[in-house]
């Protein structure tokens, strides 16, 4: 409770990075938000798409001490083989207070995501005004998606604004339209993905629709709002003649000042194991460099502002 | 660069330090035949003219500086005087792998035939030994604290500009005025300072008749060269020789010369640590670099080489030999003349010219490990000062480190320097300020705080030999709480400090009767009006330094007690130190406790960085402000050099989950590999400390090449400088080389014998570091971009 009878708002975070310096100008703390409707299959963050906490396990650290599983309330904690197993469908983890983590000397078992009020977040985010000051930097409210937890979003961009710090939100743009416009319009810049053109495939390998994507992006660009449009590059996915095209011909009349080309990385790849989870993109490789080029200048031809990144 | 400074160049890189008795030599058949009735000072200065007269003469073949201090590049001299090797010394030096001296079978017949028999037993070393106490001994074999002046003569020592306004001639009527007002009557100390003053004068003119040889030796050069081009540069050589020191220089030329006189005439009186140094050179140069362009006798490119040419007489200079700990506290060739750019002038505006600019290139393309560089980087100095460094810093060789010059001015004037002092100031050695051409800051030996907390554990007792070598301050296990033991750690370390400071005394004292330094005293003000020694608190400031180290691993390890034994019990007290004495075999799920499960130092983190606080106030409140005998005060600074590594050989298993005999964090960096949190967060935590009421403290980040990339890379590096020091931080350095490339290295050094890197405070050649401190480095924390 504050002092004036309110509840704080608060949510789930499964990380705070500082010294970013990829998602937006300078010296950024990233702020990631838990929880994402989608779940694309390239995503190097697959920790961040349930809403819920989840252990990570990392089975080269591990050294079957069995600490975890004595400490743990549920009994379900068991050995298999050479690797320390959880039982049940994970669902208990959600609500636990992951007591096996912190009993873990050899850090094979975190936590990704704990509950932080507003005033936790901007704490961690304040400490690094004196490096947002000097390198224009600031805070970038990223994911997962922010405007998944749209009061706390909103909170956050407040409680910044207040504080002069400057705001970027990073979003897959799968939101509600009223909080897209409402609570974005509080930001300093919106980095905005744009995966894959095409309903079906979009559906395919990001798991939701891209209809109502787009609309978002068209009405922010129409309310005049500072948006940065991205783009994973993921060889076989979007990397396509087709598909290229397809975003040529959507960007181009929007007018945008950026667009972002980001080449698909597998930094990632190995979280889903410690999730106990499949990597559909096992075998695909990085696109080489020459390769975004020509996307890159498939896009320049048509006046799209492209820039690779990464 | 010129074919002319690429030859040269060459030839100093590919030269093998070695050792010369010359010197040595010399100096023993002056003690021989001289006459011992003579007062000290007037002794020793009659002793460098015996040197300077007689030693062999080198002037290099397409050289524009001359003088060396042995008798060819890389030919180092000993000092029996302070140090008297012994005949296994010299093998040592000749075979070791590591910082090794070429020993010739002649040189070895010197010193058992000549310099053994006449110094052993009365050398500075043996004088030192002999004053200690027990107490004292058995700290400094224990590891507690080293002993900077056991075989090096007190240092530290930065010139200002007096020899650009003022020759050695002058300087003799100052000391004959200053002779002229002694007061006889009234002055009890009348007869010593008309010695000091006498001598002061002998040894000026010792140095003028060095460089009057060198101009013998080049005009007869001249008369034998068929080069008319070279034959003109002789003569050049000659006129310079024949003006400098002795006079104040004209040109650009002669001020480097006579710099470079005068600092061969340093380090041949006495083997000081930290070498020499000029100081400010930018600020020192701009006049003649100025009065020359406008003149038209000089251009960019002639003062480029000449400066160039002036380089690679510092790296000709390998550090004299060093044996034992000294070898191990410091163990490189680098002798740590550290020059300064940029900064502030003394009336407080930017120092930043155009010979800084020129200077800039030089240490870009020159990439010598000696002289080392730094940038002064105030709020005043330009963005582009700053990214010029970067440039040369990402390159990945570790040069030039950066520091807060705005921060130094206030350790300074906290110190009680006049502004103008301050201003004038800078760093020497690898991070130590100073108020140059005026003041005698002594460095005297690390303290090693992680072996007192390691007695505190023991109740006094030195685990690794089992003898009591501190106080009782209580066993461990029954401490109540944190505070109890926090506070037998402040007892014990009172204790150590007590015994370090009894030492200094005394060796203070030996130095200032039996090995005065006129030469360098004529040289630093206010020597000649006190007619006192620099050795004697002749300088017009006087302080000296005991050097903390290892505060992330010491503050990591109370941090580990007080979390898992007093706050949450995952330990007790006795399991502890059974992991402890058992270094951790059987205990190795306790120690990843300890290591992963405790706050850290270096993660911006109030628990850990709140006990760095009290762990820093604890050493700084029990030294600072203490009396010297020179009648200036003890301060502090935090620096390691190489004696990290040696500091951890010494010191068992850590409660951080250290293991035994591992190396200690380095400067005030965070332990290796703990820093998770990225370099916002490292920067953070190092400015919690106070570095104001420091004389120096040394951080070091290894950043990975990517990160530092391209312009935005320079940028953010940029920031993070700008910010650190906006937070009052007094230096930062980087090392930019991935892991795998040192360990590439390690794994084919012949492959990698040119990649230098960043140690502490200097940067050194990779395959020259021992094994422990390689990998010291590579375990430092490489921090990505993400």
């Amino acid at each position: 409770m504050l002092s004036n009878g309110h509840t704080e708002a608060s949510g789930v975070i499964f990380h705070i990075m500082r010294f970013s310096l990829h998602d937006g100008p300078g010296i950024r703390t990233a702020v990631f938000f838990k929880g994402c409707p989608l779940s694309c299959w390239w995503c190097h963050n697959p920790e961040s798409q349930s809403f819920s906490p989840e252990v990570l396990y990392s089975v080269d650290r591990c050294r079957l001490c069995g600490d975890c599983a004595a400490i743990c309330p549920h009994g379900a904690i068991e050995r298999t083989g050479e690797r320390m197993t959880v039982t049940g469908d994970g669902q208990l983890c959600a609500t636990c207070a992951a007591a096996c983590t912190a009993a873990c000397g050899a850090e094979a078992r975190s936590v990704a995501g704990r509950t932080m009020t507003v005033t936790e977040i901007v704490a961690e985010i304040e400490r690094d005004v004196v490096f947002f000051d000097e390198s224009g930097g600031g805070v970038t409210f990223t994911g997962g998606e922010p405007f998944a937890q749209p009061e706390l979003l909103e909170a956050l961009l407040h409680a910044c604004r207040a504080r002069r710090i400057h705001t970027t939100i990073e979003t897959c743009g799968a939101a509600a339209r009223e909080s897209v416009l409402r609570i974005g319009g509080l930001a300093d810049l919106i980095l905005y993905d744009l995966k894959i053109l095409d309903p079906a495939r979009h559906r395919q390998y990001t798991g939701g629709p891209n209809r109502n994507i787009l609309e978002n992006l068209e009405a922010l660009v129409a309310a005049g709002r500072p948006v940065t449009v991205r783009i994973p590059v993921v060889p076989g996915v979007n990397d396509g003649a087709t598909d290229v095209r397809a975003a040529c011909d959507y960007l181009a009349p929007l007018g945008l000042t950026r667009v972002d080309l980001l080449p698909y990385h597998r930094a990632g790849a190995e979280k889903y194991q410690r999730l106990g989870r499949e990597y559909r993109l096992e075998r695909t490789a990085p696109p080489p460099a020459a390769a975004m080029a020509a996307i890159a200048a498939e896009m320049e031809a048509v006046g799209i502002p492209v820039k690779i990144a990464g | 660069m010129t074919e002319r400074v690429a030859r040269l160049r060459a030839g100093s890189l590919e030269t093998k330090p070695w050792l010369s008795l010359e010197r040595a030599r010399l100096l023993t058949e002056f003690y021989r035949t001289s006459d011992a009735a003579l007062s000290i000072p007037v002794r020793r200065a009659r002793s460098l003219v015996y040197l300077m007269e007689r030693k062999t003469i080198y002037i290099g073949s397409e050289e524009l500086i001359v003088g060396e201090r042995g008798p060819a590049p890389k030919g180092t001299p000993s000092y029996p005087e302070l140090c008297c090797h012994s005949m296994e010394d010299l093998e040592i030096l000749h075979t070791r792998e590591k910082i090794s001296y070429t020993v010739s079978d002649e040189a070895r017949r010197i010193q058992a035939e000549e310099v053994i028999p006449y110094w052993q037993g009365g050398s500075m070393r043996d004088r030192i030994f002999a004053e200690m106490t027990p107490e004292w001994k058995d700290a400094y074999a224990a590891g507690v604290f080293t002993e900077f002046m056991e075989q090096r003569a007190p240092g530290h020592t930065v010139l200002g500009d007096v020899i650009y306004r003022q020759g050695l001639l002058e300087l003799q009527a100052d000391i004959d005025a200053a002779l002229g007002r002694l007061d006889w009557n009234g002055d009890a100390r009348a007869w010593d300072k008309q010695q000091e003053l006498k001598a002061m004068r002998i040894a000026a003119g010792a140095v003028i008749r060095f460089a009057e040889r060198h101009a013998d030796l080049a005009l007869r050069m001249a008369d034998e060269e068929p080069r008319a081009e070279r034959k003109a540069e002789l003569r050049r050589i000659a006129e310079v020789c024949r003006h400098v020191p002795a006079h104040a220089p004209r040109d650009f030329h002669e001020a480097l010369q006579a710099y470079w006189f005068v600092h061969l005439g340093v380090i041949t009186e006495l083997n000081t640590w930290d070498s020499f140094s000029p100081g400010r050179l930018d600020q020192h140069l701009a006049p003649f670099y100025e009065h020359g362009l406008a003149g038209g006798t000089l251009d960019r490119e002639a003062a480029r080489e000449l400066l160039e040419c002036f380089w690679v007489k510092f790296n000709n200079q390998p550090a004299p030999p060093k044996v034992g700990v000294t070898a191990a506290e410091s163990g490189t060739y680098t002798d740590f003349c550290n020059i300064n750019t940029g900064g502030l002038k003394s009336d407080g505006t930017d120092g930043v010219g155009e010979v800084t600019w020129l200077i800039l290139d030089v240490i870009d393309e020159m990439r010598l490990l000696q002289p080392s560089s730094n940038l002064q980087l105030s709020k005043k100095s330009p963005d582009r000062f700053l990214k010029r460094g970067l440039e040369i810093v990402r390159q990945g060789w570790g040069q030039p480190s950066i520091f807060n010059a705005d921060m130094v001015v206030e350790e300074l004037l906290r110190q009680g320097k006049s502004i103008e002092d301050a201003r004038a100031g800078g760093i020497s050695g690898c991070v130590e300020t100073g108020a140059f051409g005026k003041e005698a800051y002594i460095l005297t030996g690390y303290f090693n705080t992680a072996k007192v907390l390691e007695i505190t554990l023991a109740n006094g007792r030195d685990r690794r030999t089992g003898k009591q070598i501190g106080i009782v301050t209580g066993d461990p296990r029954e401490f109540g709480s944190y505070d109890e033991l926090f506070e037998a750690f402040r007892r014990q370390l009172r204790h150590f400090i007590e015994i370090k400071v009894r030492g200094n005394n005394v060796i203070e004292r030996l130095y200032a009767r039996y090995m005065p330094a006129p030469f360098l005293s004529l040289l630093v003000e206010d020597c000649i009006a006190n007619g006192r020694d620099y050795n004697d608190g002749g300088p017009r400031y006087n302080t000296t330094y005991i050097m903390g180290t290892s505060p992330g691993s010491v503050t990591d390890s109370l941090s580990a007690i007080r979390f898992h034994v007093f706050d949450r019990g995952t330990a007790s007290m006795d399991e502890l130190l059974a992991a402890l004495d058992a270094d951790f075999a059987g205990y190795e799920k306790l120690r990843l406790q300890l290591w992963n499960k405790t706050p850290k130092y270096g993660n911006d983190d109030a628990y850990a960085d709140g006990i760095l606080r009290a762990v820093f106030d604890a050493f700084h409140d029990e030294i600072d402000g203490r009396p010297n005998t020179k009648g200036g005060v003890y301060r502090v600074n935090y620096l390691s050099t190489t004696c990290h590594v040696y500091f951890g050989s010494v010191t068992g298993a850590t409660p951080d989950g250290r293991r035994a005999w591992e190396p200690l964090s380095d400067g005030i960096s965070p332990t290796q590999g703990v820093d998770r949190n990225g370099p916002t967060a490292v920067i953070r935590s190092a400015a919690k400390l106070d570095h104001a009421r420091t004389g120096g403290t040394l951080l070091n980040q290894k950043f990975s090449p990517r990160l530092v990339e391209g312009e935005s890379g320079l940028e953010h590096l940029a920031q993070l400088v700008r910010s650190y020091f906006k937070l009052d931080g007094h230096h930062i350095q980087f090392n930019i080389v991935t892991a795998e490339t040192l360990r590439e290295a390690q794994r084919e050094p012949q492959k990698h014998r040119d990649l230098i890197v960043r140690v502490a405070g200097y940067s050194d050649y990779f395959c020259d570091l021992t094994p422990a401190l390689q990998g010291e480095i590579i375990a430092r924390t490489e921090q990505a971009g993400f």
